[in-house]
């Protein structure tokens, strides 16, 4: 793997509480890592540390070789898009464009040229002379990947840049974002909360929870063979079966496990999970939601996708089965 | 629908027939009353015909600009510094407190504040005594009565009102602009001066008008602290209303004084349109 | 260094917001007759001599009394008003609010004037009542800026489901309302306080005999420098301080939860 930047037992400390706690981790150049985790995960920490704007207590920051722990954000090889995008409202978008540019001495003709040239790039040939306020929440936003990308940054940190638009906007700007990523050649960093936006952007996904990393790898790895119970929970539904139950020791697990609701079957005889009660039955379009309740571990309640063809009803006890390569077993 | 308005029609009465008969109707009156003369019956432009000719007058109205001005200028320039180091020095937690004292006299009486510079800057004040105790001069220096006076006590008055309009727009604004500055590269200095000052200039404006409204139309400071040698505009006018009881002539010159406002005003308020365009 | 250089500058300005006010409290208790240096003190005499001086409590109480109650008028007035404009489409709503606010931007001594001469016209004699109006007059435009600012949609349909339960107009202003709109009343109510009892060039021009007390303190200033003025001052000032904590204390806490 080329190794673009790393950051090496990365600690952050407020007082007493750790934001982030000997974090570790490579970005490769040219990939697109995604930051997944919930609010207070550490995720936005680590995100404002490799852009300059907080220095770690402890730990290291190295982009292209170069250790940059203590650099200031402007001589660091990173841009940032913000959440709110801070775009300067009483700037034109072109002027907005062009500011980082102005900042290191380029003259006004070059510098329209090139915020032009990005403002094509980013799918907004016609907005140069406008302000940010006559502009929608997605081209806002694309007017903050311009003004980030025209400085040409090795790695472009994202801070939740979808988390202000509306679901279908947002899925729209996923696409973009990755066939932007892909035309441009920068390694892309982006911090979300969203799975779903996770698994469709990320070559690399980094999973982060409470000031750790719990999980990282390729997003098909990640979803299909976590190596955490929050892991397995976070990117995707699951169920959980603790080591102690008896439909662990039926599976011969070694562990604890998790299975995602697709891999759980409804079979009519025998199945390594067990019986279970029906006890509640959602219908989601293309495919039905069961909750079912194990009968050898009434603590345990299996989530299920199945077809909608399935005839059952609340009450109904049925025989589920998982195959084995579906098992996910977990460490830790 | 008509029902339902009535109740509005109602409600807002009270509130628009107070606004009619006490504001509207008493200007109006004021109006008409500077169109005549104190001695003399039928309408006369007398009164206004003297503003331009009598120097005394016109003198008022170039004090009270001069000196305004110089307030505004001298408040903004003392207090945005202030107000940058409450919002972004001073550590997050302590920053209401500090705002509550640097406010803190602002609550005090308008009357008692004047007569408390008074006390500072008296011939025998704390700061001739001072000034005479380190041996710096030897007669005291006349402040008191002075334009010198009247200048600091607005300025005390409007560096706490501007602090606190200018640390409001400063904390309104998304610490997220300067970070992107900063990482675009821009030094501190030219973050300051290409994103922090143009974002914060509606609120300097804002104040800049308030201060300059306020200022213009007081009487107070400048009696207690500038005295007789130097009126302006409203000691113009209460010398007309007390000693002579000419209420013409002090009516047209609160007009005048309240047209000077009126430009102020349509000035601001276009270059704030302006802005937001 | 910056953060040297920042302090220095931060305590210049609070030294010189502060120095009249510290000059102020300190010579209240001087000792002998005039509040300069060099301090002979500390003494309570000037605060017996004011506590005991009729004309200022008389004075004090005539303050509050006009405070208190031109505010509720302006209140009430404002609140009505800014649920008139708020919640129903009058015509011209652009035009009336201009109207109602129109005071806001003009200097109290040209509106106090107004009412002198006006009242004049009508033969009224100057009166504490001529004074309450005034205030009213500067007090009401802010009083319904501030309420029709907090006004929002939301509260709209909250008002808009009482109706539904079956509340007439007088009972969803009463009940729903005002009641949810309590943080936005009791600040203008404040504020409206606040600018009544520091107000003197109206008191000056519309009373009398019986006046407030930036009218009372405005006399005493003729008679020259005297600790007895610092001690008025000092008390207002005082009086002041704890309602501004009191009102910081209020806000706060509504903030917080």
């Amino acid at each position: 793997m080329n190794a673009l930047a790393a950051v090496g037992s990365l600690t952050m400390r407020y007082g007493p509480t750790a934001a982030l706690d000997d974090v570790s981790l490579t970005i490769a150049a040219g990939s697109y890592t995604v930051l997944l985790g919930p609010s207070g995960s550490g995720k936005t920490t680590l995100l404002s540390i490799l852009g300059g704007f907080l220095q770690p207590t402890s730990g290291s920051v190295t982009i292209k070789g170069e250790d940059c722990t203590m650099m200031p954000p402007a001589r660091r090889p990173t841009a940032t898009v913000f959440q709110d995008y801070a775009l300067f409202p009483h700037m034109t978008v072109g002027d907005n464009v062009g500011f980082g540019l102005r900042m290191r001495g380029v003259e006004r003709s070059a510098r329209d040229e090139k915020a032009r040239a990005m403002l094509a790039t980013v799918g907004l040939p016609d907005a140069f002379a406008r302000k940010p306020h006559q502009l929608s929440g997605g081209q806002r936003q694309r007017v903050a990947l311009a003004r980030a990308l025209v400085v040409e940054p090795q790695l472009l940190l994202l801070d939740e840049p979808l988390g202000a638009l509306d679901l279908k906007l947002r899925r729209q700007m996923q696409d973009e974002l990755k066939s932007l990523q892909q035309r441009v050649g920068t390694a892309f960093v982006h911090v979300t909360h969203d799975q779903e936006e996770a698994m469709a952007l990320a070559d690399h996904i980094v999973v982060m929870n409470k000031g750790r990393i719990e999980d990282q790898g390729p997003p098909q790895r990640v979803y299909a063979n976590p190596r955490t119970a929050f892991a397995a929970s976070f990117m995707g539904e699951s169920t959980l079966i603790p080591v102690a139950s008896p439909v662990a020791v039926k599976l011969k697990a070694k562990g604890q496990v998790a299975l995602r609701p697709e891999h759980i079957e409804i079979v009519s005889a025998g199945g390594n999970l067990g019986p279970a009660k029906i006890e509640g039955i959602v219908y989601q379009g293309s495919f039905i939601r069961i909750q079912a309740r194990s009968l050898d571990d009434l603590a345990l309640v299996f989530a299920i996708r199945t077809g909608t063809e399935l005839a059952v009803a609340i009450g109904d006890t049925v025989n589920l089965a998982v195959a084995p390569r579906h098992v996910m077993e977990l460490g830790g | 629908m008509r029902n339902a308005n009535t109740a509005g029609w109602l409600a807002a009465a009270p509130a628009l027939a107070f606004t009619l008969v006490f504001f509207i109707l008493p200007f109006a009156g004021m109006v008409l009353l500077s169109l005549t003369a104190k001695d003399a019956d039928g309408w006369t432009l007398a009164n206004y015909q003297q503003f331009f000719s009598n120097r005394s007058y016109w003198l008022g109205l170039k004090n009270s600009l001069e000196i305004t001005a110089i307030v505004t200028l001298v408040s903004i320039v003392l207090a945005y510094p202030f107000a940058w180091i409450l919002a972004h020095v001073v550590p997050e937690r302590w920053q209401r407190l500090a705002l509550l004292l640097a406010i803190l006299p602002f609550w005090t009486s308008y009357v008692v504040r004047s007569y408390s510079w008074l006390l500072v800057l008296a011939e025998k004040g704390v700061i001739n005594d001072l000034i005479q105790g380190l041996g710096l001069a030897d007669a005291p220096i006349q402040m008191a009565n002075t334009r010198f006076a009247t200048i600091t006590g607005f300025v005390h008055f409007f560096v706490m009102l501007l602090t606190l309009t200018i640390y409001a727009n400063l904390k309104q604004l998304s610490p997220n602009y300067a970070k992107a500055a900063a990482d675009l590269g821009a030094s501190p200095f030219r973050t300051f001066w290409h994103v922090i000052l143009p974002l914060t200039l509606p609120g300097i404006m804002v104040g800049a008008f308030l201060t300059f409204v306020l200022a213009i139309g007081d009487y107070i400071t400048p009696q207690i602290l500038g005295g007789n040698n130097e009126l302006v505009l409203p000691q113009v006018i209460m010398m007309q209303i007390g000693r002579r009881g000419d209420f013409p002539l002090s009516s047209a010159l609160a007009i005048i004084l309240m047209l000077v406002i009126t430009l102020a005003y349509v000035a601001c308020a276009r270059w704030l349109k302006l802005e937001r365009v | 260094m910056r953060k040297a250089a920042a302090i220095a500058y931060a305590a210049l300005l609070y030294g010189f917001i502060f120095l009249p006010v510290a000059m102020l409290i300190l010579f209240s208790f001087q000792g002998s007759q005039v509040p300069v240096p060099p301090f002979n003190g500390p003494s309570l005499k000037w605060y017996q001599a004011i506590l005991s001086d009729s004309r200022l409590t008389v004075a004090l109480l005539n303050s509050i009394a006009v405070a208190i109650l031109s505010s509720l008028v302006a209140v009430v007035l404002g609140f009505l008003a800014a649920w008139g404009f708020a919640r129903f489409s009058l015509k011209w709503p652009g035009f009336w609010k201009a109207v109602i606010t129109l005071p806001l931007t003009v200097s109290y001594l040209i509106i106090g004037m107004g009412l002198l001469i006006f009242f004049n016209g009508l033969g009224l004699p100057k009166s504490l009542f001529a004074l309450g109006i005034a205030h009213v007059v500067i007090n009401m435009p802010l009083c319904f800026a501030i309420i029709l600012s907090q006004m929002t949609a939301n509260q709209a349909n909250i008002e808009r489901a009482a109706r539904d339960l079956g509340a007439r107009d007088w009972q969803v202003l009463v009940l729903i309302t005002a009641p949810m709109l309590w943080p936005a009343l009791f600040a203008s109510f404040f504020l409206a306080v606040t600018f009544s009892w520091d107000e003197f060039i109206m008191a000056f021009l519309l009373t009398r005999f019986d006046t407030t007390l930036p009218v009372e303190i405005w006399n005493l200033l003729k008679g020259g420098l005297s600790p007895r003025t610092n001690a008025v001052g000092a008390l207002v000032f005082a009086v002041s301080v704890i309602l501004a904590i009191v009102f910081e204390l209020v806000a706060f806490r509504k903030r917080n939860t």
